[in-house]
């Protein structure tokens, strides 16, 4: 078991937000709980039924399986398991680990009396996968509007759904997305070297300290976020990417029908210059 | 935080949600798969924009039923009849009040004809007005690829105006101000014609009015001579797409899967629709209107002196079947075509037309 002698100390009972003691223990270096029970029966159901979708479309190619949703005259309803129910239930399977997985994060935190900032955003996450295959198909009225569960078919979804708005590009939540997509990698960029250029001195140098890394960011733009900030920034800087490119599908279609560039005529038209 | 900083905050982030909401449309929206499930293939639609054509696009009531009639035709009955001569006097007479309602109701007969001597060709609008009666003629009766049996008449785009609302000419050429300060080369107008895109916003010119290969992909992972597409006419391409986007209110996917966008087996049989309107789009304007730029009066002409030509939005005005689908040829049966089969039609259909019931795997387009 790989377990520090010294980890022991933070296993203590208690905690959970459901099932009291019944499920509090651990196997092996893994805290059990209830929602980990939860979040091994949906993951082992939902891929229990790709694997039994695969089997009735003769398409093992791990490439090519894909669980399509319904067709779009079945509405909000069910649909047959052979024509998009098999999607509906993996959904459901889905975003039941999911969020099952977050409720096991939140009993750790519980029990560590820590913050809730790990499952928070990994909620974020959840929200935009929830999003693609509950929220936008529910607000344009039928599951058809969900993302099919295949490697190769999600990207030709991907692509189709961007081109029924003409360009993509021209989305304005999506520009928010991209940016801090790229913003976040690059604060990672930035700090990742950062930290590594102080525990990596010259040969006979010190290993500096955060007041090394604070100097050297004043001296090079007149400021630094300081140690704690940099994490608060790196957190607010992937959350809003996952957030706004959850936004950007949201906005697609149920708020939006015609192709996004035509979006930026209020523009155009503001009285000022019209 | 202080009061004074959670105003501006609060004041900060309704700004923001009213910029992110500015001009958006309400849900719900009705939406119609066009292709296999979980494609992404489907045209989204808001109820306001299928109101809005739906009240744009009322087909105007024939001034009176279509009677038999022994009347004489009417090349023998008046003087000058040099299309419509294959049909009776009184059919003619009914045409000719249905035409005045659909493009000069406000001048009437005048617009066209000098009331001293109505057979006379000295108003230019009569001499046009001949020539797209030949037009219609000819896309009723051999461009049924595209208009099915649908057809179009003068209505179709003219609306009760003398020009079609979507016309479009060749642009004049830019002020390059030393290949410097606003060389936008035809780029980045947010104008209609290319659903307000940065894209080159004459796709018309090389495409609607010339015959240019409309390309976009290689076939082939690098670049080689012979399957080589470069930039620029990608760019034009999409600009072409766009505009038929904007001008029938479907999306990309309304015609292709964006999987492989030339791949005729993947598309819809509404891109084979669209093959033949474009083709059909080239002949009006190589043929019917370009050659009239003589007839008409500088005024009637865009900057570099081409006559006013047609391109998608000519016809369907934001919807994908102009009017609705709803046909006016029952009611003007005399502009379904020659009546005496004496009459060729002018246009032969395009030999590498691809067959719509077998598409060809890889066919260009």
């Amino acid at each position: 078991m790989a377990l520090l002698s010294f980890e022991r100390k933070y296993r203590v009972r208690g905690g959970t937000l459901v099932g009291g003691d019944l499920f509090d223990f651990w196997v092996g270096p893994f805290y059990v709980g209830f929602f980990g029970v939860t979040a091994a029966f949906f993951a082992a159901l939902g891929t229990a039924l790709i694997f039994y979708t695969a089997s009735q479309q003769g398409q093992f190619n791990p490439w090519l399986i894909s669980v399509d949703p319904p067709d779009l005259k079945y509405g909000l309803g069910f649909a047959p398991l052979r024509e998009g129910g098999i999607w509906q239930v993996v959904t459901f399977c889905a975003i039941g680990a999911f969020v099952s997985w977050a409720l096991r994060e939140v009993e750790i935190c519980r029990k560590l009396g820590m913050g809730y900032h790990v499952p928070l955003a990994f909620g974020v996450a959840i929200f935009a996968y929830v999003s693609l295959v509950v929220i936008r198909p529910v607000l344009l009225g039928a599951w058809g509007h969900g993302f099919p569960y295949g490697i190769f078919t999600h990207l030709d979804w991907v692509s189709n759904v961007g081109y029924q708005y003409l360009s993509f590009h021209y989305n304005p939540a999506h520009l928010i997305a991209v940016t801090f997509f790229f913003t976040t990698t690059f604060a990672l960029a930035l700090h990742g070297s950062l930290v590594l250029s102080a525990t990596n001195p010259g040969e006979g140098e010190l290993v500096k300290t955060p007041e090394h890394e604070d100097t050297f960011f004043r001296d090079l733009i007149g400021y630094s976020i300081g140690t704690l900030g940099i994490h608060r920034l790196g957190l607010f800087l992937a959350l809003s990417a996952g957030f706004w490119a959850a936004i950007c599908i949201i906005i697609s279609g149920p708020f939006w029908s015609r192709g996004w560039p035509e979006w930026w005529t209020w523009w155009l038209d503001l009285p000022i210059w019209r | 935080m202080t009061g004074t900083f959670r105003r501006i905050a609060l004041a900060l982030a309704g700004v923001g949600l009213a910029v992110t909401l500015a001009g958006c449309e309400a849900p719900p929206q009705t939406s119609k798969q066009t292709g296999y499930r979980g494609t992404g293939m489907a045209q989204i639609t808001s109820p306001e924009l299928e109101a809005y054509l739906k009240q744009a696009n009322v087909v105007p009531p024939p001034p009176y039923p279509l009677e038999p009639s022994d009347a004489p035709l009417a090349k023998d009955f008046y003087q000058n009849v040099q299309v419509l001569g294959d049909i009776n006097a009184d059919e003619f007479n009914r045409l000719m009040l249905s035409i005045t309602e659909w493009v000069a109701p406000t001048e009437g007969c005048n617009y066209c004809h000098n009331p001293e001597n109505l057979a006379s060709d000295e108003v230019y609008t009569k001499v046009v007005a001949r020539r797209m009666l030949q037009m219609t003629r000819t896309i009723n009766a051999s461009w049924t690829d595209h208009v099915k049996q649908t057809g179009v008449t003068c209505y179709t785009c003219h609306r009760g105006k003398h020009i079609p609302t979507n016309v479009w000419a060749r642009p004049a050429p830019e002020d390059l101000r030393g290949n410097f300060i606003g060389a936008k080369r035809g780029h980045n107008d947010p104008v209609e014609s290319v659903a307000f895109s940065s894209l080159p916003k004459d796709p018309f010119t090389p495409y609607l009015l010339g015959a240019e290969p409309i390309r976009v992909q290689g076939h082939t992972a690098l670049p080689s001579d012979a399957a080589h597409r470069s930039i620029a006419s990608t760019e034009k391409t999409y600009g072409l797409m766009m505009h038929l986007s904007k001008s029938l209110g479907v999306n990309c996917t309304y015609c292709h899967n964006s999987r492989d966008w030339a791949n005729w087996s993947d598309s819809t049989p509404q891109r084979v629709t669209a093959w033949y309107g474009i083709r059909m789009a080239r002949q009006i304007n190589a043929e019917y209107i370009e050659p009239l730029k003589p007839v008409f009066p500088a005024t009637r002409l865009g900057p570099l002196g081409d006559p006013l030509k047609v391109n998608c939005a000519t016809c369907h005005q934001g919807a994908n079947k102009p009017l609705l689908g709803v046909s006016m040829l029952a009611d003007h049966p005399a502009l379904a075509g020659p009546r005496t089969p004496a009459v060729a039609p002018d246009a032969a259909p395009p030999a590498d037309a691809p067959d719509p019931k077998a598409p060809a795997k890889r066919a260009p387009g």
